[in-house]
C-alpha cells in the first residue's frame, strides 16, 4: 500500500530544463522524509505538484490516499504547506492571518477563532497577536507561517525549506515544534539544503539531484557508504609526519591520507573513542606533539560530494533553478536573500 | 455558498489591509481632484461644448468624464495587489487551501468595488463644490443621478477584472502599476470624457462612440442631465444606459474567465 505521500515517475519540464526527470517518493504514514539537495535539484518543484500547485508533466501522485490531479481540492484539505517565504499578509496581524486562512480552510468564524488563539499560544506569539505581521522578526515571520500551515492539524505536512536565512537559536525553535509535531503523528516531507537537518529529523533521506533520486536510506545508512569513522591527527612539526603515519598505520583499516601543508593525517578506522585513546597514547611515547587529535565521523556532506562528486552549493545550478522555476522574478529576490544567508549560516 | 463565503473572507482582508495603507487611498483621491481642478480652470474656457464656450458647461459636461476616468484608474490598484500578493507567496497559500477557485480574485475586486464607491463619493462633493449641478441642461431626479452612479460603479468592477489579469500575467507590482495605468489613456482620452467626440477626426470618431468607456460617460451625462450629450447616431451613443450594460457585463465575463483560469495555472 502506498504511503501517505506517494509519488511515481514524477517528471516536470520548463522548457528546455527537466526540473523533475523520473521522482519517485513514498513516504509512509507518520514518517518524515528529508528531501535533500542543492539549490536547483529540483526539490520545490516536487513540492509544488504534490501540494496541488503546479501540474506534472506526467506521474502518478497520491496524497492521504487521494489522487493528487484527480482530486486537488480533497487533498488540499488534508494538507498544510509551509513554505521557504513565510507567507503571510504582512498588513494584517498574526491573529487576522490565521483566523482568515482557518475560515478559508472552511472553519467557521468562532472556531477560526479560537483556533487562532491556540496556535498563537503555541508558537509563542500571543504577545504580537495584535502587531501587523510587517513588524515582525524573520523568526516570527516564519513561526506564523508555519501556524498558518497547522490551523486544521492536517494530517499531511510539506515544508520546503522551514529554516533558510533563520538563526541558529530560530532554527533549533523550528526544530522543535516540527518534532513535536511529528511525534504527534503527522506525515511530513520536508525539504532542506541542509544536511544537519535532515540529520536531526527525517527518518528517511532522499538525496535529490538534476531532477533525480541519486540515492536514500536513512541517514546512518547513507554515511556508512562514505566508509564510517576516521582519525585525524595534526602534528605540531613537519619532521615528525613520517612516525606518526606509521603509528596510524599500525591502527587504521585502510589508507592514511597527509596534507603536508596543514600537518594533517586521516585514517579510517573502526573502535571509536576507545581505539582514539590508544592512538593518543602510543603518539605520545613516540614523542609526537600533537596541535589536534580527534575522531571524525561522516556529515552528510561528506555524503553528498561522494555521491555527485560536487559540494552541495553550485552556482551553474542556482541559476538553472531560476529558470527552471519559471518564477522569474517572482522570488528571485527573496530566495538570493534566503540563499546568502544560508550560505553565512553552513560557513 | 463557500465560494461566496470565501470571497468576502478575502474582500474582509483586502479592506484591512486598505485601512492600514491609507496613503495609498488619499492619492486614489488626490489624483481625480487634481484632474477636476486642473481641466475645470486650465481648460475650462477654451472648450467647445455642442457650441457653447461658456466655462460653466464645460465644467458640468467634463465631471461625467471625471468620474469615469476615476472608476477605470482602480484597475491598476487591483491588478498592483494581485501582483503583489503572487511576489510574496500568498497566492501559493490560497491556491493551497480548499477554497472555492475565483474567491481570491473575486475578494479582491469586490474590496476595490468599496474603495471605488468611497472615491467616488468624496470626488462627488468635490464636483459639487467646484460648481457641477445635475440639472444644469435637462431636468434629472435623486433616483437617475443615483443609476448614474451605479453604472460608474459597475464600469469599474469591470475594469478591475482587467487588471486582475494584468496582475495575475506581469511579474512585479511596479509593472501591474505601470502596464496597469498606459492602456487607460487612450481608453480614456479617445472617448467622449473631455472633449465633444463629434469635433474629432472623422476616423477617430467612431472609435470613440463605440468605446464602451463613452458608452458609460454619455449614459451618466443623460441621467446627470449634465450638458454635451453626444447627437451621435451611434448605437451606443443612442442608447447609452443599455449599451453601457452590455459592455460592462460582456468585460466582467470575458476577463473574470480569463483571470480564474490564469489564476489555477499559472500563479507562481
Amino acid at each position: 500500500m502506498p504511503g501517505a505521500i506517494y509519488a511515481e515517475g514524477l517528471v516536470k519540464t520548463f522548457g528546455d530544463v527537466r526540473a523533475l526527470d523520473g521522482v519517485d517518493l513514498d513516504v509512509p504514514e507518520g514518517t518524515v522524509l528529508g528531501l535533500l539537495g542543492p539549490n536547483g535539484a529540483g526539490k520545490t518543484t516536487a513540492v509544488r505538484c504534490l501540494t496541488t500547485l503546479l501540474r506534472p508533466d506526467s506521474g502518478r501522485l497520491q496524497v492521504a490516499g487521494l489522487d493528487v490531479l484527480k482530486h486537488p481540492n480533497e487533498v488540499r484539505r488534508s494538507i498544510g504547506l509551509s513554505g521557504q517565504f513565510a507567507a503571510v499578509d504582512e498588513y494584517l496581524t498574526g491573529r487576522e492571518n490565521l483566523q482568515m486562512v482557518g475560515q478559508l480552510y472552511q472553519m467557521r468564524a468562532r472556531p477560526a477563532k479560537a483556533r487562532a488563539e491556540e496556535l498563537l499560544e503555541q508558537f509563542d506569539l500571543t504577545e504580537a497577536a495584535d502587531r501587523t505581521a510587517r513588524t515582525y522578526s524573520g523568526g516570527m515571520r516564519r513561526r506564523l507561517d508555519l501556524a498558518a500551515a497547522l490551523v486544521v492539524s492536517p494530517p499531511v505536512m510539506f515544508m520546503d525549506e522551514p529554516t533558510t536565512g533563520l538563526d541558529p537559536r530560530n532554527r533549533q525553535l523550528l526544530w522543535d515544534v516540527i518534532k513535536r509535531l511529528v511525534s504527534g503523528g503527522t506525515t511530513l516531507l520536508l525539504t532542506t539544503q541542509y544536511l544537519e537537518e535532515a540529520d536531526h529529523l527525517a527518518h528517511d533521506i532522499a538525496v535529490v539531484d538534476h531532477g533525480k533520486v541519486i540515492a536514500r536510506g536513512t541517514s546512518d545508512e547513507l554515511k556508512a557508504r562514505t566508509g564510517g569513522e576516521r582519525i585525524e591527527v595534526v602534528v605540531h612539526e613537519r619532521e615528525q609526519i613520517s612516525v606518526a603515519r606509521e603509528v596510524l598505520a599500525g591502527f587504521g583499516k585502510g589508507e592514511t591520507t597527509v596534507e603536508e601543508h596543514t600537518r594533517c593525517l586521516t585514517v579510517p578506522v573502526t573502535g571509536g573513542a576507545k581505539l582514539l585513546a590508544e592512538v593518543i597514547r602510543e603518539l605520545d611515547t613516540r614523542g609526537i606533539e600533537m596541535d589536534d587529535i580527534g575522531l571524525r565521523r561522516p556529515t552528510l556532506d561528506d555524503v553528498f560530494l561522494s555521491l555527485t562528486g560536487h559540494m552541495a552549493e553550485e552556482k551553474a545550478e542556482e541559476k538553472a533553478e531560476e529558470k527552471a522555476e519559471g518564477n522569474g522574478d517572482r522570488q528571485g529576490q527573496d530566495r538570493s536573500k534566503g540563499r546568502q544567508k544560508g550560505k553565512e549560516a553552513t560557513v | 455558498m463557500s465560494a461566496m463565503n470565501d470571497s468576502l473572507v478575502i474582500a474582509r482582508r483586502n479592506l484591512i489591509r486598505m485601512s492600514r495603507i491609507p496613503e495609498m487611498v488619499i492619492f486614489g483621491l488626490i489624483q481625480p481632484i487634481m484632474f477636476v481642478v486642473l481641466f475645470t480652470y486650465v481648460f475650462g474656457g477654451s472648450m467647445n461644448i455642442g457650441g457653447s464656450t461658456d466655462p460653466d458647461v464645460y465644467k458640468n459636461f467634463l465631471m461625467a468624464g471625471i468620474f469615469a476616468q476615476t472608476v477605470t484608474f482602480a484597475t491598476a490598484g487591483a491588478g498592483a495587489g494581485i501582483a503583489d500578493d503572487m511576489h510574496k507567496g500568498l497566492i501559493d497559500r490560497f491556491r493551497s487551501l480548499p477554497m472555492a477557485r475565483g474567491a481570491v480574485l473575486t475578494g479582491r475586486t469586490m474590496a476595490d468595488l468599496v474603495q471605488t464607491a468611497l472615491t467616488l463619493l468624496v470626488l462627488a462633493v468635490v464636483a459639487l463644490l467646484v460648481g457641477w449641478r445635475p440639472g444644469f441642461a435637462e431636468p434629472t431626479n435623486f433616483g437617475k443621478v443615483i443609476a448614474g452612479f451605479g453604472l460608474l460603479l459597475l464600469l469599474g468592477y469591470a475594469f478591475t477584472w482587467i487588471g486582475a489579469l494584468i496582475g495575475l500575467t506581469v511579474r512585479t507590482p511596479e509593472a501591474a502599476t505601470s502596464g496597469g495605468l498606459i492602456w487607460l489613456f487612450p481608453v480614456t482620452f479617445i472617448s467622449n470624457a473631455f472633449v465633444d467626440s463629434s469635433q474629432m477626426a472623422s476616423w477617430l470618431q467612431p472609435i470613440a462612440e463605440w468605446n464602451p468607456f463613452s458608452a458609460t460617460v454619455q449614459a451618466c451625462r443623460k441621467l446627470f442631465g449634465d450638458p454635451g450629450v453626444s447627437p451621435s447616431d451611434a448605437w451606443p451613443m443612442a442608447h447609452p444606459v443599455w449599451a453601457s450594460i452590455i459592455y460592462s457585463v460582456v468585460i466582467v465575463a470575458i476577463f473574470r474567465t480569463l483571470a480564474v483560469r490564469k489564476y489555477r495555472r499559472a500563479a507562481g
